[in-house]
């Protein structure tokens, strides 16, 4: 092993690593730009929550479609009652209460795919992947349950499963099996009054955009929650209440993927990076201790004692 | 009475049923109503009443040969029967005679003894294979079935005749379609239902203690008319009645879904009419139509309507087995409408004492682990230690302080 590096070689191999890696870098960087550009056949959903009544039918729709039991914690076993997106729940209406009048709306919370994902660019394996028409699918097989994507989320959408022996990551996947056979998202079809509708994301936006400039003042800021933030996303809100009053956090336009990639696609792909550290760390303490037993006989010699380790 | 006038001038030939209503002067409307009644009951999966207007249906039933119908009592208790006669808005129990050609009815028919029994033998050898069987009752099978004798016979063999030569079996009311009350525990005569005996037979089941009249109905007509059946479930129940179960139909669901739920008889919420899943209300495992179709045609006329829990009177594994006010567990999920995630989950807290207890336990181990440390010294000949005394070869077995056997090397 390399017991003793002159100036030059550690000089050398300092900068080979830190060229390897800029490169690397300044390539990925290239396949996640600031501001992506969505797909020509990216699909959408529309959620307008001047229309959402509250029903909830999206909720065991989307139970049934995707084979989830119901959460039934907090009702003591009689109704699917989740108080948050969690691993029963890929799905939830949450009502937002206006502190000091009666005044109130809905919000209809799920995976907002977006054009670039945090959660896939954070995955160590490539569990999650942009799939076709946009669509942000997970790979049980590949998935190591780290929970990368739900800490790198903004929208804090995956949710691990505590309860099992064997636990994974639960997000909505857009109903990729549906979508497959030509058919909708369940909570889409499902809705009775289209609070939610499934769509082009082109004409999504047309659309939601109609709908501002149709009716001035109702809708928050006129504008469409999803056009730009993170990069954009492919589940588009119109709300009559400021978004992050209904949990919809404030984010920027640059993508997160743009950020995330820098650190996830070259020094943790495939754990590489720690998997160098180790190995760095490893050959460190193999040199520490093969001068140890050099020193063994010495050292048993002036005290006398047997060697401890 | 025009019941008995019916009976008795019934012609020797079937009719059709138009023809026979107009002999007995029973008016149009009272038909048509009467059409109406069928299709509220079976307001689908029935071919017979599956048309736009009460109209249509009665043209369509007016064509209709009546049906000779068989009626066997077996371990009954005719509640099953007073269920076909309680209608009395409009006078139905003559309307049915009308509609039907009841051949043999132990409760209804003017005869008795050798002419009843006559009365049976006839119909069955004239209209074999043609006639609609009704059996009522639960038929006892312990001892060679001698608890139920009909003219002397026991149950099992009269099923078994007439049963034979039927076109097909309705088995009317719990008893006959599974057993029913008599075969509650300890079921001292063995009683069984109509298909734990002939179960190649062509049969209908209508569980229910007792089943709606118009369930009764819908099925002989759409015999008569078609020649068919209608579709049925795995155990034999017309799925037009018997696929949805009492709760999701309640019109006290919403008491439910909001957990208004009665605590006691006769307290502020059973007066407000809240619902009774506490008080042991079978309603969620039970097949049945009664939540929308209640009986005596009067609206809430049926238990839950007056207060009272449902039995699961239909269910073979819950009438007369499961205890009438022991709670059951809902196994269908359903968003409650009154309830909603807040927008924020409330996160689970850890108490500042436990957090507390937590450190000192840590920091217990942590100083006693540092004592502990300082009572082995550094000092290599400090006999005061525990552990062994320097010097000493741990591989020698004879041991003892003073040996130098290190130094041997």
């Amino acid at each position: 092993m390399i017991a003793q590096m002159n100036r030059r070689q550690a000089l050398l191999g300092m900068v080979g690593i830190g060229g390897t890696v800029a490169a690397a870098v300044t390539a990925g960087a290239e396949e996640h730009p600031a501001h992506p550009v969505a797909a020509p056949d990216a699909v959408a959903m529309l959620y307008d929550n001047t229309i959402c009544t509250g029903c909830k039918a999206c909720m065991p729709a989307c139970n049934e479609a995707n084979g989830l039991p119901a959460d039934t914690l907090l009702s003591g076993g009689l109704w699917d009652m989740p108080s948050d997106l969690n691993s029963k729940t890929k799905n939830i209406i949450k009502l937002y209460e206006e502190p000091d009048s009666s005044a109130f709306c809905f919000v209809k919370r799920q995976c907002m795919h977006c054009l670039d994902p945090a959660c896939v660019t954070g995955c160590p394996f490539g569990a999650l992947e942009k799939s076709r028409w946009g669509a942000v699918t997970w790979n049980s097989s590949l998935c190591i349950g780290c929970r990368y994507c739900e800490v790198g989320c903004p929208f804090d959408v995956p949710k691990f499963e505590w309860n099992k022996w064997n636990p994974k990551v639960v997000k909505c996947e857009f109903c990729y099996d549906r979508l497959n056979k030509d058919e909708q998202p369940a909570c889409t079809a499902v809705c009775p009054t289209g609070a939610v509708i499934f769509g082009k994301r082109t004409d999504l936006l047309a659309k939601a955009k109609e709908r501002i400039a149709s009716s001035p003042g109702r809708y928050f800021e006129n504008r469409v929650y999803g056009e730009h933030e993170a990069g954009g996303t492919q589940v588009l809100y119109l709300s009559k209440v400021a978004f992050n009053k209904i949990g919809l956090p404030k984010l920027g336009s640059t993508s997160l993927g743009h950020y995330a990639t820098k650190v996830s696609s070259v020094i943790y792909k495939w754990f590489s990076g720690p998997v160098l550290a180790a190995c760095f760390l490893g050959s460190l303490i193999r040199k520490n201790w093969n001068r140890h037993e050099a020193e063994r006989p010495e050292r048993e010699r002036a005290t006398g004692l047997r060697d401890q380790l | 009475m025009s019941m008995l006038s019916s009976l008795i001038s019934s012609p020797k030939n079937l009719g059709t049923i138009d023809q026979r209503l107009e002999q007995c002067g029973v008016s149009r409307r009272s038909f048509i109503k009467f059409c109406s009644s069928l299709m509220v009951a079976a307001p689908f999966a029935l071919a017979l009443t599956d048309k736009l207007t009460p109209e249509a249906v009665a043209a369509e039933l007016g064509r209709v040969i009546r049906p000779p119908v068989i009626w066997l009592h077996f371990q009954d208790c005719t509640g099953c029967t007073e269920t076909l006669l309680r209608p009395s808005h409009p006078d139905l129990g003559d309307l049915i005679l009308n509609v039907i050609s009841l051949e043999y009815h132990e409760t209804l028919m003017a005869g008795s003894g050798r002419q009843a029994e006559q009365a049976l033998a006839e119909a069955v050898q004239k209209y074999s294979g043609k006639y609609v069987c009704v059996v009522e009752g639960s038929i006892p099978t312990k001892n060679s079935g001698i608890y139920m004798k009909l003219a002397g016979r026991p149950a099992m063999d009269v099923l078994a005749d007439v049963g034979e030569q039927a076109a097909a079996i309705i088995a009317m009311g719990s008893c006959a379609a599974w057993g029913g009350i008599p075969s509650a525990d300890p079921a001292p005569t063995g009683a069984v239902g109509v298909a734990d005996l002939l179960s190649s037979k062509a049969i209908v089941n209508l569980p229910g203690c007792p089943p709606n009249p118009y369930t009764l109905l819908g099925v002989v007509l759409q015999f008569a008319a078609y020649g068919t059946l209608p579709e049925l479930d795995h155990e034999r129940r017309p799925k037009f009645a018997y696929d949805r179960d009492i709760h999701e139909h309640c019109p006290r669901r919403a008491h439910f879904d909001a957990g208004r739920f009665v605590k006691q008889f006769g307290d502020e919420g059973h007066r407000e009419g809240w619902c009774l899943y506490e008080m042991g209300c079978k309603g969620p495992d039970t097949h049945a139509g009664c939540s929308t179709r209640h009986f005596n045609e009067i609206p809430d006329v049926w238990p839950i309507g007056i207060g009272a829990p449902c039995i699961g009177c239909t269910e073979k594994s819950i009438a007369f087995r499961v205890p009438m006010f022991q709670v059951i567990q809902i196994h269908t999920t359903a968003e409650p409408p009154a309830t909603y995630a807040p927008i924020v989950a409330h996160q689970g807290k850890v108490s500042p004492i436990a957090t507390g207890l937590v450190g000192l336990a840590a920091g217990a181990l942590a100083g006693a682990g540092y004592v502990a440390s300082r009572k082995f010294s550094s000092v290599p000949d400090d006999q005061s230690v525990p552990g062994r005394s320097p010097g000493e070869d741990p591989r020698n077995t004879q041991g003892g302080p003073g040996k130098d056997s290190a130094r041997d090397k």
